[in-house]
């Protein structure tokens, strides 16, 4: 069993606390795993990822190579689509809806969607507006989260302790606040493969 | 013990801590930030009282590290690799004169240049000055090299040089901690006091001693645990994969190598087993992160000797970082991607953040050099070199930090009016103050604009040696105090601003000015902390 994950946003967007929480159920979960991620210079508003690859047997590169990422999440929608090449024949692409336009040049967004009218295995939602719904503007990230786990290798159960230990630090209400993300985004990714 | 999920760089810095360290003399940049940073939270460091402040630049951290191993404590100084270039010369001469308490120097390279002005590989600089050089290939071995590596640095009576590359500092594995170790108590080396004294009569006797070294240290690389040489398959094209580039050898080989394999993570190189893999193939492909240093060695200048590929002979792109997909291609292997990038795709650059006070000091400046179409500003390193980008575009050079300063000052002298330089505080104090103190001596007709936000911001908003200090350095280094003003970088004061760089501007020797308004990154960071 292996899943080699790419996380995707703009800096600022909480990109590496969603793979944090990943890391941590995966460890838990007496997983192998690596994580690259990105720090520095375009955590100032530039394009950031993170390759994050879990196996039962260790894991050599810290790099996913082209064309063997099982999952895409990003929280950006063009985001998604720079590492395209990553992505395997039968991977997935789960994403937020709403783009992050802090560029002059950003496409159009219909073009955009046009290119995930292309995808075989996509799920497209709008976290923001759930989190928003939700009384937790700020878990959007979280939310993705839920929506992703349907296609990640571990218990979900394991990824609601990944929040409780990242997010312990910060109080008890920042936890339940992001579990309660958590179990609304798997909800509604559910019911949107279903539609 | 139980695993840890740590950075590459927190896998050093923990490694540090377990192995008693006693002191990291750093100066933040990129890959390099979180060894120290980790430290300066580490409640076991805090118990221990390790010393772990940030130092004003690279050159006095090497410095004041190697004041503390002479003092018989184990030290570690981190930074990226063109911070080694300022360390330089303390770095080349601590190999001269040796260590006595262990030493580890921590360069973080950053081939293709994630966050950096060069991909300078600085093995090279381990090569130069004949010590030791450690390439981990992974977390656990960064951990497990820097843990043994003060002993051995002690018993060697040299520094080790650890070099990292971006994908190892900044990549997260579970890492198997070791029992914590006993700091060193002080004591002063009475062995061979005169070598800290590298008068030159000291100085050859310990070039010599550095030079017959050398057969040991490269013993100790052949007989390294770190280095092996895999020959249960034998094939005509035998590989050489240094650091991490091993770890994108087996990614393509998960079933094993098909390859005669030589992995290497110390150097100096192990002879031996380069001869082995030599004998038992016709052709050596090298896999290394950075420049090719070990294929040029191999090859030789003239490439009379062994068939040697990499880098050199388009196997790899000659630069750019390592990736499982450039070493597959090199192997002969086919990468395949089902989906291309679409053509809509367009770059997100980095900028300014919104509300950032350099924004309005660009703003104030951009607005007055349109009066003057001679201007010329040059700037420097930090968050405010993303002035260069649109919709600002307000400078024209960034080079090393502090050259902005002495760049206006050699312009001005070559005719170049108004001659304005931009600089950050942090970068100020790390090598722009003897670049005034020369404008000074020379009363130089340039506008110097130290941006100040209290913060070193690009890496992360650490302390900046400079808080609350600016003006008093200014004044002592001789700026007239007529011509260093202070003013707070905001809207409501884009009126006074200009009409300060225009005076300025007109008049003719040093002027400087300090805008100064907290990174709001950092504003932000400290409310939150004061709130838990
Ligand atoms: C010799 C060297 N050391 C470190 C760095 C990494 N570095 C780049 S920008 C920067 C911070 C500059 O801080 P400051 O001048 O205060 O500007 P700010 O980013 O806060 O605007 C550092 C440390 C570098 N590029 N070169
Ligand atoms: S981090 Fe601070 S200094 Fe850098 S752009 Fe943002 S506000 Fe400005």
């Amino acid at each position: 069993m292996k899943t080699d994950i790419i996380l995707a946003g703009v800096g600022g967007q909480g990109i590496l606390s969603l793979a944090a929480v990943i890391g941590e159920a995966a460890l838990a979960d007496g997983l192998y795993m690596k994580q690259a991620e990105v720090h520095g210079m375009s955590q100032r508003g530039g394009d950031v990822q993170s390759h994050l690859r879990i196996s039962d047997r260790p894991v050599a590169s810290d790099l996913i190579p082209l064309g063997q990422a099982d999952l895409i999440i990003s929280l950006e929608p063009m985001e998604a689509l720079r590492y395209l090449p990553y992505l395997q024949k039968d991977g997935w692409v789960v994403t937020h809806s709403e783009p992050f336009e802090n560029i002059p040049n950003y496409p159009e967004i219909s073009e955009v969607m046009k290119v995930y009218e292309t995808l075989p295995h996509k799920v497209i939602l709008n976290v923001e507006q759930i989190a928003k719904e939700l009384g937790t503007p700020r878990s959007g990230n979280i939310v993705l989260l839920g929506a992703a786990s349907l296609y990640l290798p571990i218990d979900f159960s394991k990824l609601e302790n990944g929040i409780r230990r990242i997010f312990g630090k910060k109080g008890e209400d920042v936890v339940a606040m992001n579990l309660k993300a958590l179990q609304a985004g798997k909800k509604i990714g559910n019911r949107t493969i279903f539609t | 013990m139980k695993k840890q999920l740590l950075l590459g760089d927190e896998a050093i810095a923990q490694a540090a801590i377990d192995a008693g360290l006693s002191g990291v003399y750093s100066y933040p940049g990129t890959p390099s930030t979180e060894i120290t940073e980790y430290i300066q939270s580490s409640s076991l460091a805090r118990e221990r009282k390790i010393v772990s402040r940030w130092c004003s630049n690279e050159k006095t951290a090497v410095e004041t590290a190697l004041g503390m191993s002479y003092a018989g404590k184990r030290v570690i100084s981190c930074m990226k690799h063109v911070g080694l270039n300022v360390a330089a010369d303390a770095f080349m001469n601590t190999a001269m004169s040796g260590v006595n308490g262990g030493m580890i120097i921590v360069s973080a390279d950053d081939p293709s240049m994630h966050s950096s002005q060069n991909e300078q590989d600085n093995r090279v600089y381990g090569n130069f000055a004949l010590l030791p050089v450690f390439e981990p290939s992974n977390q656990q071995e960064a951990y497990d090299m820097v843990y043994e590596g003060f002993e051995l640095s002690e018993r060697w009576g040299y520094p080790i040089l650890l070099r990292i590359t971006t994908r190892m500092a900044h990549s997260r594995s579970g890492v198997q901690t070791r029992e914590v170790q006993p700091q060193n108590p002080m004591h002063i080396d009475s062995n061979e006091p005169s070598r800290y004294i590298l008068l030159p009569v000291n100085a050859r006797r310990r070039y010599k001693a550095l030079l017959a070294k050398q057969d040991e240290f490269r013993m100790a690389s052949e007989n390294s645990t770190y280095n092996r040489l895999f020959l249960e398959h034998r094939a005509p094209l035998g590989i050489v994969a240094c650091g991490i580039a091993f770890n994108y050898l087996q990614e393509n080989y998960p079933d094993g190598f098909k390859h005669p394999v030589l992995k290497i993570s110390q150097y100096p190189l192990p002879k031996k087993q380069l001869m082995q893999l030599a004998d038992s193939c016709e052709a050596i492909l090298v896999l290394e992160d950075g420049f090719p240093v070990v294929e040029e060695q191999l090859k030789g200048y003239l490439g009379l000797g062994l068939n040697v590929r990499g880098r050199l002979d388009g196997s790899l792109p000659r630069d750019g970082e390592l990736t499982p997909d450039n070493v597959r291609k090199a192997l002969g292997m086919e990468v395949v991607s089902p989906f291309s990038a679409p053509a809509i795709l367009v770059n997100r650059p980095p900028a300014l953040c919104a509300g950032c006070g350099h924004r309005d000091v660009y703003q104030a400046l951009n607005d007055v050099l349109k009066e003057y179409p001679g201007a010329q500003v040059f700037s420097d390193i930090g968050c405010y070199t993303l002035g260069a980008l649109p919709p600002f575009r307000a400078i024209h050079s960034c080079i090393d930090m502090g050259a902005s300063i002495t760049m206006a000052k050699g312009a001005a002298e070559a005719g170049v009016f108004p001659s304005i330089a931009v600089i950050g505080d942090s970068t100020f104090t790390h090598s722009g103050m003897t670049g005034l103190l020369d404008c000074v001596n020379a009363n130089a007709n340039v506008l110097i604009i130290i941006s100040d936000n209290e913060t070193t911001g690009m890496t992360g908003g650490q302390d900046s040696a400079a808080t609350g200090r600016i003006h008093a350095i200014c004044q002592g280094i001789g700026v007239e105090p007529g011509h260093l003003h202070g003013i707070v970088p905001l809207k409501k004061n884009y009126e006074e601003m200009k009409a300060i760089i225009r005076k300025e501007i007109d008049y003719p020797g040093v002027s400087v000015i300090v805008p100064c308004r907290e990174c709001i990154q950092t504003h932000a960071r400290k409310v939150k902390l004061n709130r838990r």
